[in-house]
């Protein structure tokens, strides 16, 4: 009995890997862990459904899935970007075949870029320096909101993991070239509760655009203090 | 004599096994009521109109405790409900609602009554206006949590043809149901009894108390939702256009004042001479309540009752092994005012040094009526038990203060103080204790629809305290948020005045702001179930619920701002101060604290505004539209 039940109605998982980056000419988008994600659409079956696919906080992503034929949609309220216009289907949709494991950059247009970001621990502060490049500039373009530095003792940091942060609004930027910013490193850095130091941080740079939910980041630095 | 049992046995047999074969299958059912036998008696019919009235949609309501937890009017004292305060975002098919059964039955329910010639012509159409009024109830249920649904109004039925096409309707536009639901009660209104003695039950003064409530939740997301453009759809089904603020708060305005020049409603005020025990009587008294307007009744030994008491008793006055699990919060208590009409947060320190008081009752003197009505605070009394909040001992030791407690409620130790007794208590009874369930682990209790009656807390017995759905405080602040908004301040102030003069308040405010609007429905209407939609409809929602961390020094400031950051719940635990010779023996002090539990900061995106509508439901019906940010 039991083993003529094993048979027949055991299918295979799904087993190939699709996997990229978010990116724009090629450089990752980062963003904040578990927030921004899009979706693949199998069509064909009775039932509609999307596959959600997070995106991590470096821009990479993976899914493992079955071979087929996709469609890739990036909802538009989802991250600090726009889609971009596929030439194939002239919309935002991506199609997408899939035989076998592919890897796969997503191209998008982000409203902004950091770029050279720089973090430096000076005594009990951390300094962070960069330069902000406005990518969308036509009639989409948006305003900066506030650029925030923020530190976790883990390597996840964002706007909801952090020890202590600090911002600046998007008015008092006079120079988005130059964007500086200081924060002091809390005494306790522990990521077990109130015993056990660390000696290192993490620190990384956060964009929150007007009127965009999801924000844009710089890649995370560890620090040693 | 066994012989003549089976004789007549063998005969009964024989007899009942004679019927006619065809009439075997004619029998009338005795376990279900046929249509025929319905539709021709007023008390059946009642019956199931009562069914009906049984499945009116809510959210957070007193039989369903924990959903009170999950923003920050709450912490919840439950082993098992920690994770509401551990998660950050709010998943987007929270708070969802497709309940089309529902609908179908009513509107089964209003065709088949109107067709009940049986039944008197006055008795049929009060039955089927009850019916009406229960489908705009889920219809403003529905827009509240989805935006937009397909409006349906028949009941629908399937011709087998293979293709159910014809059955699939898309959305209607968010302000359709909002007008249908005013429209509704508009016509409605005048069928219905005009009887302030009927709670539990449709009458004139629900039908015009649920049409400014609706009126009033669509002028604010008219004028609000400009602020949130991004939560809107094309096609209107979400979202409502700026142009018809004007119209919808008129229309709440008059609804609201209605009510309050028929004169068949009033503010309760029966215990005059002690405004916290007023305010909190005003839940649980049930005979010729004059506030409320709508409530779901309940009955001991009846079957329909409700475990609001059971759940949330505080330990000290426990009548099971249980309660205590609605833990108001601090960022709750402190929003009550003091009575010169300021906001001040609870003064804890003097400089460096504590504040010292003689009786863990006075750090809230000279407050809002409210606070203590809403909440049981350390140092008063429930079931005429006093409360035993204290979170340990500070003793004064090598110069300094050391703090001594247990774990458990009540808990004995030795101070490690010279000439100290060998054992006592250095925990109080109702705890504080940090992580443990059912103590106060925010240093309060809650005191809302909490029954006084004895046996209220046990299993076997519970409570008759009835959930108060609508009542003419909300109305008076219906009115004075539409006026309000319409530019008549003298007229908002007379109505919001008459609710905080019952609260004692005795300088009335002269003029009225938006933070005044969105406080004066936090305090008052705390524990009703208002707090997420009134959050949701000023747009307020992405903005206080934020995911940013807040420090206990972020906490006490903005005190009364619409959109002062709540993301993390806190608490306020007193402490006992033991230093024998010491001015300050025997006083009492009090900390700020967060619980361990909460570790997350609460974050409402963008696209928590209009619940999710699920995949199945959008795959059979190909004409929905999947709702904004998701």
């Amino acid at each position: 009995m039991a083993a003529l039940s094993c048979k027949k109605d055991n299918y295979n998982g799904p087993s190939i890997t699709l996997q990229g980056r978010i990116t724009y000419k090629g450089e990752a988008i980062n963003v904040s862990a578990k927030d921004v994600t899009f979706e693949l659409w199998e069509p064909g079956w009775g039932k509609n459904g999307a596959i959600t696919v997070n995106v991590n906080e470096d821009g990479s992503y993976s899914a493992l899935l079955f071979n087929g034929n996709y469609k890739l949609i990036i909802p538009p309220s989802q991250g600090p970007f726009r889609s971009v216009l596929n030439n194939e289907t002239n919309s935002d949709t991506v199609r997408l075949q899939l035989n076998g494991n592919r890897t796969m950059d997503i191209e998008v247009m982000p409203y902004y870029m950091v770029r050279t970001p720089q973090f430096l621990l000076t005594g009990t502060a951390v300094s962070a320096t960069c330069k902000l490049e406005k990518i969308i500039t036509d009639v989409n373009a948006k305003d900066i909101e506030n650029v925030f530095l923020y530190l976790n003792q883990t390597a996840f940091v964002d706007g909801t993991n952090y020890i202590a942060r600090v911002g600046i609004a998007g008015s008092d930027i006079t120079d988005p070239d130059h964007v500086s910013l200081n924060v002091e490193v809390p005494a306790n850095t522990s990521a077990n509760g109130s015993t056990g130091d660390q000696g290192y941080i993490f620190a990384r740079i956060g964009v929150k655009i007007a009127g965009v939910e999801d924000m844009l980041f710089s890649p995370v630095q560890k620090i040693d203090l | 004599m066994r012989k003549h049992i089976l004789i007549i046995s063998s005969l009964l047999i024989f007899i009942l096994a004679c019927n006619k074969d065809s009439d075997f299958l004619n029998t009338a059912p005795k376990d279900i009521l046929t249509d025929d036998a319905v539709w021709k008696s007023e008390d059946l019919t009642l019956s199931v109109l009562a069914d009906l009235y049984n499945r009116y949609p809510e959210q957070q309501t007193i039989t369903n405790w924990a959903e009170y937890t999950n923003f920050d009017e709450a912490f919840p004292s439950e082993a098992g409900n920690y994770w509401r305060t551990k998660q950050v975002d709010y998943p987007y098919d929270w708070w969802n609602l497709w309940d089309y059964g529902y609908f179908r039955d009513l509107n089964l329910f209003v065709k088949k009554c109107r067709a009940a010639e049986q039944l008197s012509a006055d008795v049929r159409n009060r039955f089927v206006s009850e019916a009406r009024f229960l489908r705009a109830a889920l219809y403003f249920e529905e827009v509240k949590r989805m935006g937009g649904v397909p409006l349906i109004l028949e009941p629908m039925e399937y011709n087998f043809s293979g293709d159910p096409a014809y059955l699939q309707h898309a959305r209607a536009k968010e302000s359709d149901i909002y007008d249908f639901v005013i429209a509704e009660m508009d016509t409605i209104k005048a069928i219905l009894p005009d009887d302030a003695g009927i709670k539990s039950r449709a009458t004139k003064g629900v039908a015009l108390a649920m049409q400014a409530r609706a009126a009033l939740y669509a002028a604010s997301i008219a004028k609000y939702g400009a602020s949130t453009p991004t939560v809107s759809l094309a096609g209107g089904e979400v979202g409502i256009s700026a142009d018809k603020s004007t119209a919808y708060y008129t229309k709440a305005l008059a609804a609201a004042q209605e009510i309050i020049s028929s004169g068949k409603y009033s503010l309760y005020k029966k215990k005059t001479d002690d405004l916290q025990d007023n305010f909190a009587s005003l839940f649980y008294d049930k005979s010729n309540n004059p506030e409320v307007i709508f409530a779901q009744d309940f009955k001991l030994k009846s079957g329909k009752v409700e475990d609001w008491t059971l759940n949330n008793q505080p330990w000290s006055s426990a009548e099971e092994q249980q309660g205590g699990r609605v833990n108001p919060s601090l960022n709750l208590a402190q929003l009550y005012e003091k009575l010169d009409n300021t906001y001040s947060p609870f003064v804890t320190n003097a400089g460096s040094d504590y504040v010292y008081y003689n009786n863990p009752l006075d750090i809230f003197a000279g407050r809002d009526a409210r606070l203590g009505g809403t909440i049981i605070l350390p140092g008063t009394k429930f079931k005429g038990v006093p409360l035993d909040i204290w979170a340990g001992v500070m003793y004064w030791k090598g110069g300094q203060y050391n703090i001594i407690t247990g774990d458990n409620f009540g808990d004995q130790d030795s101070i490690p103080v010279a000439g100290a007794p060998k054992s006592s208590q250095v925990v109080g009874a109702d705890g504080p204790v940090d992580g443990l369930q059912f103590s106060a682990q925010t240093g309060f209790y809650v005191r809302k629809f909490m029954d006084q009656t004895v046996g209220s807390g046990q299993i076997g017995t519970r409570s008759e305290v009835w959930w108060v759905r609508y009542r003419y405080a909300e109305v008076l602040l219906n009115a004075a948020e539409a006026a309000f908004e319409l530019g008549q301040n003298d007229v908002a102030a007379t109505y919001i005045n008459q609710v905080r003069e019952r609260a004692g308040f005795t300088i009335p405010l002269t003029t009225v702001t938006f933070d005044r609007i969105v406080h004066e429905r936090r305090v008052e209407l705390a524990f009703e179930g208002h707090e997420l939609f009134d959050n949701k409809r000023w747009r307020l929602a992405h903005k206080i619920w934020n995911g940013e961390t807040i420090s206990a020094a972020d906490l006490v400031t903005n005190i009364g701002k619409a959109d002062k950051v709540n993301t993390m719940i806190y608490g306020l635990w007193p402490y006992k101060v033991y230093n024998p010779g010491n001015a300050n023996d025997g006083k009492w002090v009090y900390k700020i604290v967060k619980p361990s539990n909460v570790t997350a900061a609460h974050r409402f995106k963008l696209g928590n505004y209009y619940s999710q509508i699920g995949s199945d439901i959008l795959s059979n019906n190909p004409k929905l539209i999947k709702n904004p940010n998701q």
